[in-house]
């Protein structure tokens, strides 16, 4: 029985919405005051999906232990505090929450093989969130 | 085709122990949650059912149905009990959210007259949950 497994955690991190590839007057217009010098902040909420099949011994998808481990050690303590525009990943690629989405995913993927990774889901406040399953095409605004 | 979902809310304890396993091995996998008094957790079921709207009732189900079904099937089984020593289920197979999240799908499925089930989602608490497609 395959199923899917998803687990919330939460991180707070500063970012700034700029991109040096436009003007001033087109980052205002395509950032409004997400473009302020400054930068603002959010309480992110992370979702991580992973699947597989309940093992029949424990029960489990994956040891959760094992996975607030590894999200804990590569994406909270990376994230957490932290001013997103200031980390060498978001040095020429803006801080948006999509783009935060795929690199979350990018970690998890490369280091965490207990489970298949279905998606990394950021809610970036209570009405934005965004969803990532792998492959450009698929980042999506919600 | 329209996805209608219900949610309800139990209350249970469990505690996670593999016979099979020595004590060592169960504390090793399991920690805290191998204590045989068990824990409690509220849970939250989500339902979500799919099909086509009828065009006379303007429903994809009957929602007094639906809740009918998943009170004598699901919460009147679970809801208040200790689920290792009352499901049936869980006599054999550890209470996890993977495993209850499947065991509410067998029970629901047989029992859905008018929509199909979609999925089944168990929060085990709110940063917690697991979804059940039916699988295999």
């Amino acid at each position: 029985m395959k199923a899917h497994l998803t687990r919330r955690y939460r991180f707070s991190a500063s970012h700034r919405l700029h991109s040096d590839r436009m003007s001033a007057e087109e980052n205002a217009a395509t950032y409004g005051k997400c473009n302020n010098p400054h930068g603002h902040g959010h309480n992110y909420t992370l979702e991580v999906t992973v699947s597989g099949h309940v093992d029949d011994q424990t029960g489990m998808v994956c040891n959760l232990v094992d996975l607030d481990h590894f999200v804990g050690e590569e994406v909270l303590s990376h994230y957490h505090i932290e001013n997103l525009n200031t980390l060498k990943e978001f040095a020429v690629t803006v801080p948006t929450t999509e783009n935060l989405c795929i690199q979350i995913f990018e970690i998890m993927q490369r280091g965490f093989s207990q489970a298949h990774l279905e998606r990394v889901r950021l809610e970036e406040t209570m009405m934005n969130s965004f969803e990532y399953t792998g492959g450009q095409a698929d980042a999506m605004r919600r | 085709m329209v996805y209608l979902t219900r949610k309800a809310e139990f209350a249970a304890s469990h505690y996670y122990h593999n016979p099979d396993f020595s004590p060592e091995e169960n504390q090793r996998l399991f920690g805290k949650c191998n204590n045989p008094n068990g824990h409690g957790h509220n849970y939250t079921l989500e339902v979500t059912v799919k099909g086509e709207v009828d065009s006379r009732s303007g429903f994809v189900v009957d929602l007094k149905q639906l809740k009918e079904v998943m009170n004598r099937e699901v919460l009147d089984a679970m809801d208040h009990r200790f689920l290792n020593k009352e499901v049936p289920e869980f006599l054999t197979k550890i209470p996890t959210t993977e495993n209850i999240a499947i065991a509410v799908w067998q029970r629901l499925q047989p029992k859905l007259q008018q929509a199909r089930l979609h999925r089944v989602r168990v929060y085990e608490t709110p940063d917690l949950f697991v979804d059940f497609y039916g699988e295999e």
